[in-house]
């Protein structure tokens, strides 16, 4: 099936006459969008017992779907693992790839492709059995370590032991599922990947008290979403998308409030983004009202961190460098000028 | 129409110009499109990356290999393992698939149903399957490290993998593998020279328990001689897991486990179609001959069914090269695992990386059945 998924992405790669750029003209008269997700990560992604798709990622493509096409639950969801998500991306199998992707130079310059803003500041971290005794990274010298194959995680941990002069045995696999499924089994002694990933990964094991996430955070994981390169427009409907949903919560513009915010604000960036004043919208070539619509359908920031990873949620995730950068946190978006 | 063209023989050469003239723009369009298309995205193309850092670990190696090594590196390390995981899957599912497919033709209720049996359920189910059944079975049936099942203190069974014991040959350890070559020239000329006995005087000379004999005391000999020069390395419980030794990992066991038993029902298939081909006269004749039931088998009908089983069979190694392959699917570090896996996603190079893999299944493929063909065109009745 995965090599399947390869060799149609090549072919696609092979045959696709200039496709490229008018993202935006195809998604619109399809009616849909297609977006990349991870195939199961607790908070970012998940499909629940009634097949509707959650998380963080998640609600990013209802929120550009609402913005393109007024709706947010024309989009479709396409389950990538690590290794398939940017041939997924390249060969124009997706719209917008939204599975929690660290944003690295090498991939931005050399894959073709282009990150939008930071949905998500992450770093990797490491979980171990409770039994095992073990309190800091430092003591990991000769343990096996459960990895997911093609991240940043799996070079950033090969780093990571170099430099603290340790050995390691990594065992890789195709998704966070097998990973976890063997490190339930005891096939390794660590898991790592992104902090958040490990909290989401901890519930889903049978047991989670007898876990423990290690206070080691070894790298920068900024999680972004990303767009195929070349194609303008649909990078700044992509990355405004975001910044909409910073603004609107830096403004207090949220699900409950959007139309009275609309008809009674007297902020002008406020009425700005909702296209009271200006074309914001226009000049993306979209249709008025085009943020207020994912404002409505979605949430603001804010709204869709504590929904999905919040600390009300299993996952128990503070804002942290998640939080607005007035309250602390790195959160920042452009003015809506 | 032209005279020349109501000429049928011209008319189907340039039938075959024009096919071929439209298959050859159809590539060069192709080509031409893919690296427009790659300019276009601003994918990196070429083969630098190969000379690149890989940076990441593999599980297993039968060669050195560290994370500052480079992707070609890894591609060697891959194509060894494939080409690993294949031999021993070779060897062990042409001996079960030997054994069933004989066993299938037992006058034996109990055993011809079993073999019966063991065809049909593992022939009917998909293979990547079983190979995360297995695996799975492996995991979940065996103790943690610290709870390993203990074998005399030598060999360790847990779920990290089998540990046993490794051999290091000293200096004088040459000796013993000449004495092995000695008794494999000797056991040669000893059966050449009792077969000649035989056919002159009729006498029979018991070849295969002298053979047997020599085949265990003159290395035996030979390792006393030269000073017992072979030691074993125990593995031992360090830290995390055991060190030293070798160590066969759940994901190879299970890959080989599955692969050997999926190819042997097609193999066994194979052998039986080709004994049930042998005429019933030769066997007959064989019985008239006063041979034994088993020296009938041994002497008369498998070396006839095993030529006509040949070709199938190298179907069958082939298929189990390929199906190696799905050893992605539980983390066994081959070539499409970390080859066009990990070193495809961290280089985002998918073309090259997947024209290498697959020129290498090819190649691999062409070499084995090249040798079997072989083995085949040597092993056939020579008309004459």
């Amino acid at each position: 099936m995965k090599r399947l998924l390869k060799l149609s992405a090549v072919t696609a790669l092979a045959t696709a006459t200039l496709a490229m750029a008018g993202t935006l003209e195809d998604v619109q008269k399809a009616g849909v969008l297609k977006c990349g997700v991870n195939t199961g990560l607790p908070g970012f992604s998940e499909a629940d017992s009634k097949g509707q798709w959650r998380g963080l990622d998640v609600d990013y493509c209802r929120a550009l779907a609402a913005v393109v096409l007024g709706d947010a639950t024309k989009v479709k969801y396409v389950p990538l693992n690590a290794k398939e998500r940017f041939t997924a991306l390249q060969s124009g199998e997706i719209d917008v790839l939204s599975r929690n992707t660290t944003n690295t130079e090498t991939r931005d310059t050399s894959l073709g492709i282009n990150f939008t803003g930071v949905m998500y500041y992450d770093g990797q971290g490491f979980m171990v059995p409770r039994a095992l005794g073990v309190k800091s990274a430092k003591e990991l010298d000769g343990a096996t370590v459960c990895i997911q194959a093609g991240t940043t995680t799996e070079l950033n941990l090969a780093d990571y032991f170099r430099s603290n002069n340790m050995k390691f045995k990594a065992i890789t696999f195709d998704t966070n599922d097998q990973v976890t499924k063997a490190f339930a089994s005891g096939r390794c002694d660590v898991l790592t990947t992104d902090a958040s990933g490990l909290y989401a990964t901890r519930t889903k094991l049978k047991d989670p008290d007898k876990y423990v996430v290690l206070p080691e955070i070894i790298s920068k994981e900024p999680l972004a979403p990303a767009v195929r390169q070349g194609d303008d427009q649909w990078f700044d409907i992509a990355k405004w998308t975001r910044n909409a949903l910073l603004t609107a919560e830096e403004k207090g513009v949220a699900m409950a409030n959007v139309d009275e915010a609309a008809a009674k604000s007297t902020d002008p960036e406020v009425r700005r983004l909702l296209s009271v004043e200006g074309k914001m919208c226009e000049n993306l070539k979209l249709p008025k009202g085009c943020f207020a619509n994912a404002i409505k359908q979605v949430g603001n920031y804010g709204e869709i961190f504590e929904r999905n990873v919040g600390v009300k949620t299993p996952l128990k995730i503070e804002r942290g460098l998640n939080a607005l950068w007035n309250k602390g946190g790195i959160q920042y978006s452009p003015p809506f000028r | 129409m032209p005279a020349f063209l109501r000429n049928e023989k011209v008319r189907g050469i340039l039938y075959q110009i024009i096919t071929i003239a439209l298959f050859i723009a159809f590539l060069f369009f192709v080509a031409q499109n893919t690296a427009h298309n790659i300019e276009q995205r601003g994918i990196k193309t070429g083969f630098d990356f190969l000379h690149a850092t890989a940076g990441f670990d593999i599980t297993e190696s039968p060669i050195p290999y560290t994370p500052m090594d480079t992707h070609l590196k890894v591609f060697e390390v891959g194509l060894l393992n494939t080409l690993i995981v294949s031999f021993w899957g070779i060897v062990f599912s042409s001996l079960l698939g030997l054994l069933i497919g004989v066993w299938r033709l037992s006058p034996n209720w109990l055993i011809n149903r079993i073999a019966a049996a063991y065809i049909e359920t593992f022939r009917n189910i998909p293979v990547l399957l079983q190979i995360l059944f297995w695996y799975n079975v492996v995991l979940a049936t065996l103790p943690s490290t610290r709870q390993s099942i203990n074998l005399f203190d030598t060999v360790f069974i847990n779920n990290r993998g089998f540990f046993m014991p490794e051999f290091v040959f000293g200096p004088g350890a040459w000796m013993i593998g000449a004495a092995l070559f000695l008794a494999v020239v000797a056991i040669y000329l000893i059966s050449r020279w009792a077969k000649k006995r035989q056919e002159k005087t009729g006498e029979q000379f018991p070849v295969f328990l002298t053979g047997l004999i020599l085949l265990i005391l003159l290395p035996l000999l030979a390792y006393f001689l030269a000073g017992r020069p072979i030691t074993a390395v125990m593995p031992e419980l360090h830290g995390f897991n055991f060190r030293g030794g070798k160590t066969y990992t759940p994901e190879f066991l299970a890959l080989l486990f599955a692969l050997s038993i999926y190819t042997a029902t097609f193999i066994a298939e194979a052998i039986r179609s080709g004994i049930e081909a042998v005429p019933k006269g030769q066997k007959e004749a064989a019985t008239s001959l006063g041979l034994s039931p088993l020296q009938q088998l041994r002497l008369v009908v498998l070396p006839q069914a095993v030529r006509i089983a040949i070709p199938s069979i190298i179907n069958q190694y082939l298929n189990l090269i390929k199906n190696s392959s799905l050893a992605a699917a539980i983390g066994y570090p081959e070539l499409v695992t970390i080859f066009a896996g990990t070193s495809l996603n961290q280089t985002g190079q998918a073309l090259e990386i997947l024209l290498i893999t697959m020129l290498t299944y090819l190649m691999i493929s062409l070499i084995v059945s090249l040798i079997l063909n072989w083995f085949n065109a040597k092993m056939k009745i020579k008309e004459r």
